[in-house]
């Protein structure tokens, strides 16, 4: 098997703020052109990481190193491979965008015979061209944010490191950063943090679940809901009863459960949604259960992927009521196979 | 220090950009402009033997105690406000570029604000009866003077701006440095306890920090080594605090 590169590894890293363990004991790695999404509550240590890794605080134990150079003894030369954009994008607000990028390339030693044609080349991949003798602080969020992204991957950074590069960004703008990000891969290591959470699962590779200073999941989308999803859901449009379609479903599997029942619309379907626990193909044994009823009309069955927001539900085993994500799923249905006695008293909420 | 020439050209350009920059600027020469009517009139009111030049330099530390506080509140702790000192410091620039270019911003406009008030004296000069003496020494002591103790004063400024994010408490801080080393420097002899007997020692402190002292010994063309001494080292302290604390502050190295 091939040895394979890290670009960025971090062991057992911590960093206390008095009695506050921010971050208590993270590691992981990530491989070169890797994109990592960084998930996690508010204060769950995602940006104090991030600041570790760019060498702008000190962490209290642990080791990271970034392209083999370890953060804490040697951070002229990690800093001259991370491009980083802080949470809340902080900008000079009077200079102008040029002017900005200008300043900052020869901060980030960009050879002087590279650094106009670099300069306009960002401002062309981020869509800054027509705002490029603005000044940054009458410009619009969205503008600023690109201002931000622009600023990151202006010196060809092996790493970069963004937390929460698209928030307050337009759906386009959104799209424009995630084709971006995504252009990324294989050229550079990157780490977004983000809590849009269907973004981090269309763009990234591997991502890590942070709560409370601790890493509680970690893998690609896919690998985080077979650990933190232990059931199968199934929607479809029936023309019938509620209690025939009990009936008929009894076979497939005794604790199936129908989850959600609507109201039926003009031709007479009901919208079901059901849910079987475990994870498994039961989508041929419902088609010959429901076909075999003759009470029963189906007009659609598909199969539900969890969404990403309940598998960071499980992990961070969070009541729902504190999140201000839109969730669709009742709390129960998050229970996650490793801490089922804890899911169970959230599902009592 | 191969960023603090690029770091420095950005801090020029933002004092030019900002209006600020031509506000305080104006009501400075405005005050100065004030003193120095204020000084010939009593002159022409009640002829004295020393040069209206020595008097005006000697009123030097009327715009320091507010002019420092408001150049370098916003030096440091702005940056820390907004957060832009983290996109700073996240790119191979060191502590010390950036201190060390904030001050020279800094004292470069302070020294082209007291620059400007040289108009006043060769306005006296112009206008001053023929037969007057013209002695262009206590001028160029003057200047020297607040050349040498302003890099001192805008050090504070600087220091105290490190310490904090807010710049109310930078100002605040920068005004006590300012005015304990002037007031304080100036007074140390008179301030001991009535009952206690007063050390030597703190006679010979008191005659080496003592700022108005200073002034008068500049203004009158006394080159005082002792002095340039005091206010280099003090200001290459007062520097280096604020590496050390920007350092730890924000991991620059």
């Amino acid at each position: 098997m091939d040895q394979k590169e890290y670009t960025i590894e971090v062991e057992n890293l911590c960093k206390r703020f008095g009695k506050l363990e921010a971050v208590a004991g993270i590691s992981f790695q990530v491989e070169k052109g890797q994109i990592v999404g960084f998930l996690g509550p508010n204060g769950a240590g995602k940006s104090t990481t991030m600041r570790i890794l760019t060498g702008y605080t000190r962490a209290t134990s642990g080791i990271a190193r970034i392209c083999g150079f370890p953060v804490a003894s040697e951070p002229h030369e990690i800093k001259r491979r991370v491009g980083y954009m802080p949470e809340n994008n902080p900008l000079p607000l009077e200079l102008r965008v040029r002017e900005y990028l200008k300043w900052r390339a020869r901060l980030k030693e960009l050879p002087l015979r590279h650094r106009s044609k670099r300069v306009d080349e960002v401002m062309e991949r981020c869509d800054l061209t027509r705002a490029r003798d603005r000044i940054i602080g009458k410009l619009s969020k969205g503008f600023r944010q690109r201002v931000g992204i622009a600023d990151a991957i202006l010196a060809h950074p092996e790493v970069i490191i963004m937390d929460e590069p698209t928030i307050g960004l337009d759906p386009h703008q959104v799209i424009m950063i995630r084709d971006l990000i995504a252009s990324l891969r294989g050229k550079m290591s990157v780490i977004i943090s983000s809590h849009i959470l269907p973004e981090i699962e269309m763009t990234c590779d591997q991502v890590i679940i942070i709560n409370g200073g601790k890493i509680v999941g970690k893998g690609t989308p896919n690998e985080l809901r077979e650990t933190f999803i232990d059931s199968t859901i199934y929607e479809l449009e029936i023309n019938g009863d509620l209690g025939d379609l009990r009936e008929s479903l009894k076979n497939v599997a005794s604790n199936l459960e129908v989850a959600q029942y609507t109201e039926a619309d003009e031709r007479g379907f009901s919208k079901v949604t059901i849910r079987i626990p475990g994870r498994h193909d039961y989508g041929e044994m419902l088609f010959s259960c429901l076909s075999d009823n003759p009470l029963i009309r189906t007009r659609s069955l598909r199969m539900r992927e969890a969404p990403l927001e309940d598998v960071f539900l499980a992990a961070t085993r969070r009541s729902w009521e504190t999140l201000d994500t839109d969730l669709t799923k009742k709390p129960e249905s998050i229970a996650s196979e490793t801490e089922e006695k804890e899911v169970s008293t959230a599902g009592q909420q | 220090m191969r960023h603090f020439i690029t770091l420095l050209r950005n801090e020029i350009w933002k004092l030019l950009i900002s209006p600020s920059t031509y506000i305080a600027a104006f009501l400075f020469l405005l005050v100065m402009g004030f003193l120095f009517q204020l000084i010939l009139l009593e002159y022409a009111s009640d002829p004295k033997e020393e040069n209206p030049s020595i008097t005006f330099f000697r009123l030097f530390f009327l715009p320091v105690f507010f002019m420092v506080p408001l150049l370098t509140m916003k030096s440091v702790a702005e940056e820390r406000a907004t957060g832009t000192i983290e996109t700073l410091m996240t790119t191979p620039v060191t502590a010390t570029e950036v201190i060390l270019s904030k001050f020279c911003a800094g004292y470069l406009y302070y020294s082209l604000l007291w620059m400007f008030t040289g108009s006043f004296h060769i306005l006296f000069y112009s206008f001053v009866q023929e037969d007057s003496l013209f002695d262009p020494y206590p001028i160029v002591g003057g200047y020297a003077y607040v050349a040498i103790s302003g890099g001192l004063f805008l050090s504070l400024g600087i220091f105290a701006s490190a310490l904090t994010r807010s710049q109310l408490i930078a100002g605040i801080v920068s005004f006590s440095l300012v005015f304990g080393f002037i007031v304080v420097g100036s007074f140390l002899d008179e301030m001991a306890l009535p009952w206690i007997d007063q050390p030597r020692w703190v006679e010979i402190l008191a005659n080496h920090t003592d700022v108005l002292q200073h002034m008068r010994d500049f203004s009158s063309g006394i080159i005082d080594t002792r002095a340039i001494v005091l206010y280099a080292s003090c200001s290459l302290a007062f520097l280096f605090l604020s590496i050390l604390i920007l350092e730890y502050r924000e991991g620059g190295c």
